[in-house]
């Protein structure tokens, strides 16, 4: 196993009862310092994902490390290094943020005077620096949200998960709360984060894994994923109100890298391999045919596109599916 | 040493929330006096029946009100840890390195220095009503004591049943099918010798009737001290039975997650 990973997950597996799979051979590595995003629908595994490699549950088979221990043989040491932010947040709302930011430090051996500085630090870094002294009920969404993650920073553990941190935030709160993920990377903290918002892990992930079903269908830089797709799709809008549709295929027809050309009344669309590359050519071709041009765009591949080629069905159609697979296992704990 | 220092911390949590509503010792007040005024008068005549032993049934009473105080009290113990399940508190700590049983023991002790000021209001009331309690300070301690082990028991049963069916529902319907069944097969409200035999031999394996026997022979003149001593011995066996169960139900709880 390379040292240079926070985190490694080999064929983990579990299930719940006879038939709900919430993770079929899961398996993906975390390179450390950096924040890698677990991307899936409702019930496509993530939060189990969390739930072992934070020592909560224990998976059926498979393996895993996180800061380079075991979380079966070294548990204890597990815990040690990690922050953990799950959904549920944790927090005690009978008690004030400076205080339970102060018990979680305790809980992690720490105390006194650096223990008071750390929490001033952490208050100051999320903007809760007035909101200290006050029970936490008291909080608004977004200001319990920041407390959650800032008391998975008390310790400054080496690995940070955070489980589906915006869900449930108004948009404006959420791209709020995009802005204080985006500054914990670096300094050294492995960040796990989990979210079925496809544009959060755009956003926010320099390494990705789309999980559906309880297994990883692709890997890698949300960037690269999207690449993947082979090209952009490149949309033309023709000014002449007629254009012969014969004349424009002849024109682009010289154009390298350019395929699946549909025309669409005056609007051309077609794929690229690299659309910004491409663009000027196509511009230049329809020029030299006399074809003028009223706007052109260039949209890379969402996704949503990669989801769709990876697992076979759209994102949202994958929600709805996956609802009922997420309520059958809500009821099966209910019954437990 | 860390696990003191960890119970030391869980437990000025649930001190800190308890000072936030101090109301809620005078709520948990309200039954002791009902029982002590209300019950303790209505039931005054029971001392003319031949035998009872006793000619003022309030000081009968009190002690058993004093450990039944304690008993109810503490079969709620598990309904705050059923929030900490749905709020994410308890997963909060199960990742962090936290001994697991200052969970369990942080309560506990938070629980006991209440139940302690608690017992005292009620023995206070119950000297301003007319008992008299004997052996003077000793015999109140012991009394208190006798209260906060089957208190402290009957808190690990509620919390371990909890961790076990997490729903609030189903625990005060479980907590309420035993309270009070409990009770009444005790020596709280009647005197032994005139309790159906059946009643009697069901008592002598009543943990609740133990802490009554063990506490109101502690406050009354002459005690049998051995005997006070055989109570105390086993209530302290079944508080670590009960201790068992509730950090055995900690991991069927992890295991379910």
């Amino acid at each position: 196993m390379s040292e240079a990973n926070a985190i490694e997950a080999v064929d983990l597996r579990k299930s719940y009862g006879a038939d709900v799979q919430a993770l079929d051979g899961l398996t993906f590595s975390v390179p450390a310092g950096t924040v890698f995003g677990l991307l899936g629908p409702n019930g496509a595994g993530k939060s189990t994902t969390v739930k072992i490699l934070t020592t909560l549950a224990h998976p059926d088979s498979g393996s895993a490390k996180v800061a380079g221990h075991d979380i079966l043989d070294a548990p204890a040491r597990v815990r040690e290094s990690i922050g953990v932010v799950s959904q549920a947040g944790g927090l005690d709302r009978e008690a004030t943020g400076r205080e339970n930011l102060r018990l979680q430090g305790q809980v992690f051996g720490m105390g006194g005077r650096e223990l008071e500085r750390r929490i001033d630090e952490l208050l100051d870094q999320f903007r809760l620096a007035d909101a200290g002294g006050r029970l936490v009920r008291e909080y608004s969404g977004g200001m319990q949200r920041r407390l959650d993650v800032a008391q998975g920073l008390v310790h400054k553990p080496k690995v940070l998960f955070l489980d589906e941190p915006t869900t449930g935030l108004d948009p404006e709160v959420r791209a709020e709360m995009w802005d204080e993920i985006a500054r914990l990377s670096g300094a050294g903290l492995t960040v796990l984060l989990t979210t079925h918002y496809l544009e959060e892990a755009d956003q926010l992930a320099a390494q990705l894994a789309i999980v559906d079903k309880g297994r990883v269908v692709a890997e890698g830089s949300p960037d690269a994923l999207k690449r993947e797709l082979r090209g952009d799709a490149i949309h033309i809008e023709l000014g002449t109100e007629a254009a012969a549709e014969a004349a424009v295929r002849e024109a682009l027809a010289r154009v390298d890298g350019l395929d699946e050309i549909i025309f669409d009344d005056r609007v051309l669309h077609a794929r690229a391999e690299d659309g910004a590359r491409t663009a000027p050519t196509v511009l230049a071709a329809l020029d030299g045919a006399d074809l003028e041009v009223a706007s052109v765009t260039v949209a890379r591949p969402s996704l949503d596109d990669v989801y769709l080629r990876f697992a076979g069905r759209t994102f949202g159609e994958a929600e709805s599916a996956d609802d009922g697979r997420q309520t059958d296992h809500a009821k099966k704990e209910a019954v437990r | 040493m860390k696990a003191l220092r960890d119970t030391r911390h869980m437990t000025v949590r649930h001190l800190l929330a308890l000072w936030r509503q101090p109301w809620w010792i005078a709520v948990s007040l309200i039954q002791p006096v009902i029982w002590l005024l209300l019950f303790g008068a209505l039931f005054k005549a029971v001392t003319d029946i031949p035998g009872f032993g006793s000619d003022n049934y309030i000081q009968f009473l009190a002690p058993g009100v004093v450990v039944m105080t304690a008993f109810f009290g503490a079969g709620w113990a598990g309904m705050p840890v059923i929030e900490d399940i749905d709020r994410g508190v308890i997963d909060r700590f199960l990742v962090s390195p936290v001994t697991r049983g200052s969970l369990i023991s942080g309560r506990l002790a938070s629980w006991s220095l209440t139940t302690a000021i608690q017992s005292l209001i009620i023995v206070v009331l119950a000297l301003i009503v007319g008992a008299t309690f004997s052996n003077s300070i000793l015999g109140v301690v012991i009394l208190i004591v006798e209260a906060i082990l089957v208190g402290a028991a009957f808190g690990c049963l509620s919390i371990g049943l909890a961790l076990l069916i997490r729903k609030e529902e189903t625990l005060i319907a479980a907590v309420q099918f035993l309270v009070l069944p409990l009770s009444f097969m005790s020596v709280t409200f009647m005197q032994k010798d005139l309790m159906p035999s059946w009643m009697q031999t069901v008592s002598d394996f009543n943990p609740l009737n133990w802490a009554v026997e063990a506490g109101r022979a502690a406050v009354t003149a002459g005690p049998d001290w051995g005997a006070i001593a055989g109570k105390t011995g086993l209530l302290v066996a079944f508080l670590c039975l009960c201790a068992f169960f509730a950090t055995r139900a900690f991991r069927t709880y992890q295991r379910a997650v």
